[in-house]
């Protein structure tokens, strides 16, 4: 792709949305994927081309709507069982560093 | 004798009523092939032996005691990607997040496979998380092309791809997003099917990108697909988008003629950037199909050069909000952290390969504070137009004959460095997942080198009688199937 | 209770966040139940599994429909469900299912009153969302219960149209009130089934425009909301005072401390990459289906007190405390109904029915007195077959064991006696008994009388008509 310098956008600010989605990230990688994602970006700015007005989005590729379940309640997982994959667990709960409000 | 892990499952069904092999047997000789050439081509993540065995051994015993079978799958093995839930089994996505992590619950495809009296095999590797073309992305290293061991399988299913084709698995169940199901089975010779979105429940499945994921089968042949299709497509009230539809005979769709049918071939998918060999072999199968009484002509979908850049916005803002929840909490890898967010970055920065932090960051950008209708909601309706391409064209045609990618199965390495480049290596199969529609992979033929072409065969929203009935009559025509990666052919395929 | 400082304004908007009373949680089958073991109500969808897929509960969107029309709300016809993405330790999935763009309810108002006045509240909107986890805080840790996680909220924000901790108050008793009306939630603080964020800013009184509003988080007891408010607006109204500007943060209550104070601040706290989610389909409710639970709308708690007072001539007064909850007010309209004497109900009622309740801290659901045994009670006081005190035996006797109070009366002989003989003897031996009295009488001291119709009262276990004690005593000492 592209690797001039110049031709980027800089709109996409990697530091800030590796922060929003609770990925550290080292120099080197917020740089590579810096790059990498302007050249990404460039290309999916091709779409800006395109006129779509008055298109309605598709969210869903399934035309149903309304689909619901009854109000019945069952039984879940055993309690041993909810538990078990948990990487730190006391008295049936799920521990994790304090959380400081 | 050929072996018995080289036949298809109908084939092995037949054997198995009329007694002439058990399911231990089975079971047993594909456990000696993975012995033999896992190591090799890397295809499985996890194996069930004991339990497999155990199953087999089972069915035999029900076979004995005059049962009648379950399912024509029953005491058959089938391989899992490792992206679908089955009780008591790791889940990992191939995918270092979730060492550890063994699935409490059965997706509703195993469900459906277990009543069937299936066998569950094994898990294949995958790209992580299923971001990627190459299972290149495993975290537990990557997959081989059984036809070039310096190949890719394609992926994300590649392992899955690579043990039908290389005589490891019967048959395998995969997923498809942009093209995952279709693309490896393409560059490994086997035949994949991307259902229509919702025929088959995604309840288990772990999501990658939850507006385009569809499970379905990698087969030796289009009966297999077929059958196995019928076991596990249907409406589970825990996916809501699971269609309402009833489940047809998917076998009694196949027969040897194409009379009547109108095949269309799409003029974007032919364009600048395809192999010649792919393009000879694409054509040939439309004129193969001609033969066989279809009538061929060219259609378009003028929305076909934006597809990518939709795709890679849509999917990406989708996972960076389905990939949050591994957060080192409830399971699998954890870092610890002085409060809960420094364990969750250090976590998910240990736990997630680069590809999925690179798609993680794009999604999340996609859908961040000021950038959502310029990006995400623009790509939404772009998929919007791409859809309607495929409406406009089934008003002409029956289905659309292409290829599935663009080139043959690439060398190791030769992409990982381009994410860009990787990415457009799946136009031909993202546009049937924005349209929702059903698209099957199937043997077409061989380049000069050797190495599998796929053609693909797409069919509209619950046509995969269709594309059955087409990719099946052009197999029984062409018998590209009989080619086989993992020994000679004549020696294995011959007794029908 | 007004402004403390009455050159400044203060506007308070609630974000009320109530669990609605459904039998199964939001998203997944697991019993919405309080107080269970930690993580015993949880399976793969609302632990966010790998793979685990959410379904609507029909329930609930009925439910939050039925809070949109009582509240005057226009109706969402076409509603979706979207992810908000933050991470959180008691978010399962690190991201809600909430509504953004298209909530059920659109707009609505809620009628207070503080202090006699009555003020309209607008509403924004009411939307639908699953709930979080519940986090406890140990010394160096802290652990999450998902039990919570999963059950169905609805949000109702109002506009910032409240002006006092008072009005915010009257405000959230008000809803509170009209959504147990509905059946829609228990609205149960203890159970943590109402919980509310408070916007409040404030401003010079003159000023247009609103003040840089503070948000506090998390608020659980109404009194909280209260003192919190009292304490912020003071704040708020210091800072300014002192030259300094509102900072727009979030804070937290510190119901220990008495304080407000704020949160550690996140920089990307509201950038929640909302969008459509794609494992739920849209809602699309027509025009006959919300008719058809319009028409299935209880009384308003505000329309039921005004028509107590034109339909039974009740006070003001005793028609709020008889609406106050639908099941009194149900319980009262059954018994005035049966009996026809709707002053003697309503007296009823509010004394004996609610004061027994209280002592026992009984809901009225639990009551053994049924509005046909109220209603045959009040008959025979007004046939005079028994006295008041008699009468009030026999609801202690009805309010233990239940039954049919003519039944009771009959077995225990407690008919009021009217017979003139033996009242005559009755009063005789009481005059006999109490020479003194009777000669205080005599001299004209005329109250002296009361003294002995109570012992004639006494000596006939309270079943003597007292107009008739009266009356024989009087002709024996005076005759």
């Amino acid at each position: 792709m592209n690797d001039n310098e110049t031709s980027r956008t800089g709109a996409v600010d990697v530091a800030y949305v590796a922060r929003l989605a609770r990925l550290s990230l080292t120099p080197e990688e917020t740089a590579q994927f810096q790059r990498q994602l302007e050249d990404i970006l460039a290309y999916v700015g091709q779409l800006a081309a395109l006129d779509v007005e008055g298109v309605e989005p598709t969210a869903h590729a399934v035309p149903a709507r309304n689909v619901f379940r009854e109000d019945v309640a069952r039984p879940g997982l055993p309690p041993e069982e909810a538990l078990a994959n948990a990487p730190s667990a006391r008295q049936g709960l799920f521990i994790v560093p304090k959380i400081v409000e | 004798m050929a072996r018995l892990s080289s036949f298809a499952l109908h084939e092995l069904s037949a054997k198995l009523a009329a007694g002439e092999c058990s399911s231990v047997e089975i079971v047993n000789d594909l456990l000696d092939a993975i012995a033999e050439r896992n190591g090799e081509l890397h295809a499985y993540l996890w194996l069930n032996a004991e339990e497999a065995r155990a199953a087999a051994a089972e069915a035999d015993r029900r076979r004995a005691a005059g049962e009648s079978p379950r399912s024509p799958l029953d005491g058959l093995p089938v391989a899992l990607k490792d992206n679908l839930s089955a009780r008591g089994q790791p889940c990992g996505c191939a995918s270092r997040i979730l060492e550890g992590y063994r699935a409490p619950y059965d997706a509703h495809v195993v469900e459906r496979l277990r009543a069937a009296g299936a066998i569950l095999l094994g898990r294949t590797n995958m790209d992580e998380f299923a971001m990627g073309s190459s299972t290149e992305n495993s975290a537990y290293g990557p997959t081989r092309n059984p036809w070039d061991s310096e190949r890719v399988p394609g992926g994300s299913s590649g392992g899955a791809a690579a043990a039908v084709a290389g005589g490891l698995a019967l048959a395998a169940l995969g997923s498809d997003t942009g093209g995952s199901i279709r693309q490896p089975a393409s560059f490994c010779g086997c035949v994949g099917l991307k259902p229509t979105y919702g025929r088959v429940s995604r309840y288990g499945l772990v999501a990658y990108a939850s507006s385009l994921d569809q499970i379905g089968p990698i087969a030796r042949d289009t009966r297999d697909a077929a059958r196995l299709l019928g076991i596990i497509a249907g409406r589970d009230a825990r996916d809501s988008t699971s269609l309402d539809a009833a489940v047809p005979d998917y076998e009694a769709a196949l027969g040897e003629r194409l009379d009547g049918l109108r095949l269309g071939l799409p003029r974007e998918y032919f364009g600048a950037g395809l192999d010649p060999e792919v393009e000879r072999a694409a054509r040939a199968a439309a004129e193969q199909c001609r033969a066989l009484g279809a009538e061929v002509f060219e259609v378009e979908l003028p929305h076909t050069p934006y597809a990518v850049a939709a795709y890679y916005l849509l999917a990406t803002a989708e996972a960076s909000a389905n990939l949050a929840r591994f957060d080192g909490v409830r399971y699998g890898r954890r870092v610890e952290g002085e409060d809960p967010t420094d364990l969750y970055q250090r976590t998910r920065a240990a736990g997630f390969g680069p590809e999925v932090k690179r798609r993680i960051i794009l999604g999340a950008f996609a859908l961040s504070h000021g950038y959502y209708d310029a990006y995400y909601l623009r790509a939404q309706k772009v998929r919007t137009l791409i859809r309607r391409d495929f409406e406009a064209a089934f008003e002409r045609c029956d289905a659309l004959l292409a290829p599935v990618a663009p080139t043959p199965a690439y060398r190791l390495g030769e992409k990982t460095d381009n994410p860009l480049a990787m990415y457009l290596g799946d136009i031909l199969t993202i546009p049937v997942n924005l349209a929702g529609i059903c698209g099957l992979s199937v043997p077409c033929g061989f380049t000069p080198g050797g190495l599998p072409i796929g053609l693909q065969i797409i069919a509209p929203a619950l046509g995969e009688e269709r594309a059955l009935r087409v990719g099946h009559a052009y197999e029984q025509a062409t018998r590209w199937m009989e080619k086989t990666s993992h020994a000679s052919p004549s020696a294995i395929r011959g007794q029908r | 209770m007004t402004s403390p400082a009455p050159e400044f304004l203060a506007s308070i908007g609630l974000e009320t966040h109530v669990q609605l009373r459904t039998a199964s949680k939001l998203f997944c089958g697991c019993a919405r139940a309080f107080g269970a073991p930690p993580n015993t109500l949880v399976c793969p969808v609302c632990l966010g599994l790998p793979g685990a897929m959410p379904t609507v509960n029909r329930e609930a969107v009925r439910l939050t429909v039925r809070a949109g029309l009582l509240l005057d709300c226009e109706i969402g016809l076409r509603s979706k469900f979207d992810r908000k993405s933050y991470f959180y330790p008691d978010m399962p999935k690190n991201y809600q299912i909430s509504q953004y763009d298209r909530p059920l309810c659109i707009g609505g108002k809620l009628e207070i009153e503080v202090g006699g006045a009555r003020k309209t509240i607008r509403l924004t909107r009411i939307h639908l969302e699953e709930d979080v986890g519940k986090s406890l805080h140990f010394e160096s840790s802290s652990g999450v219960d998902f039990n919570r996680a999963g059950a169905p909220l609805m949000e109702i924000v109002s506009e910032p149209d409240l002006a006092t901790p008072d009005e915010a108050m009257a405000y959230l008793l008000a809803l509170k009130q009209i959504l147990v009306y509905g059946g829609i939630s228990d609205a149960n603080l203890e159970e943590g089934n109402v919980r509310c964020d408070i916007n409040v800013s404030v401003r010079p009184a003159g000023a247009t425009r609103l003040g840089t509003k503070a948000e506090i988080k998390n608020m659980n007891t109404f009194k909280g909301v209260h003192r919190a408010l009292t304490y912020e607006i003071e704040r708020q109204i210091r800072v300014l005072r002192a030259g300094g500007a509102i900072r727009q943060e979030t804070r937290r209550w510190d119901d220990a401390a008495g304080r407000t104070e704020a949160m550690r601040s996140k920089e990307d706290a509201h950038d929640y990459r909302y969008f459509p989610e794609p494992d739920l389909l849209p809602i699309e409710l027509t025009a006959e289906e919300v008719a058809a639970w319009r028409a299935d709308l209880p009384e308003r708690p505000a329309a039921r007190r005004a028509r107590f007072v034109a339909a039974y001539g009740l006070p003001e007064y005793d028609a709020g405390v008889l609406t106050a909850e639908k099941a009194i007010a149900d319980y009262f309209e059954a018994v005035a109904r049966a009996c026809g004497n709707f002053k003697a109900a309503s007296n009823w009622v509010m004394t004996e029915v609610l004061r027994a309740l209280g002592e026992r801290q009984m809901d009225i659901a639990q009551l053994r007195v049924t509005p046909a045994a109220l209603a045959a009670l009040i008959g025979l006081v007004e046939r005079k077959v028994i006295t008041m005190p008699t009468a009030k035996e026999v609801f202690a006797h009805l309010f233990e064991r239940g039954g049919d109070p003519e039944a009771i009366v009959k077995e225990k002989g407690l008919a009021q006696v009217s017979d003139t003989g033996a009242i005559d003897a009755l009063a005789e031996a009481a005059i006999a008994a109490h020479p003194s009295v009777a000669a205080d009488y005599r001299a004209g001291k005329k109250p002296a009388l009361q003294f002995l119709v109570g012992q004639v009262m006494k000596a006939s276990r309270g079943k003597a008509n007292p107009q008739l004690a009266a009356e024989a005593l009087k002709r024996k000492l005076e005759g």
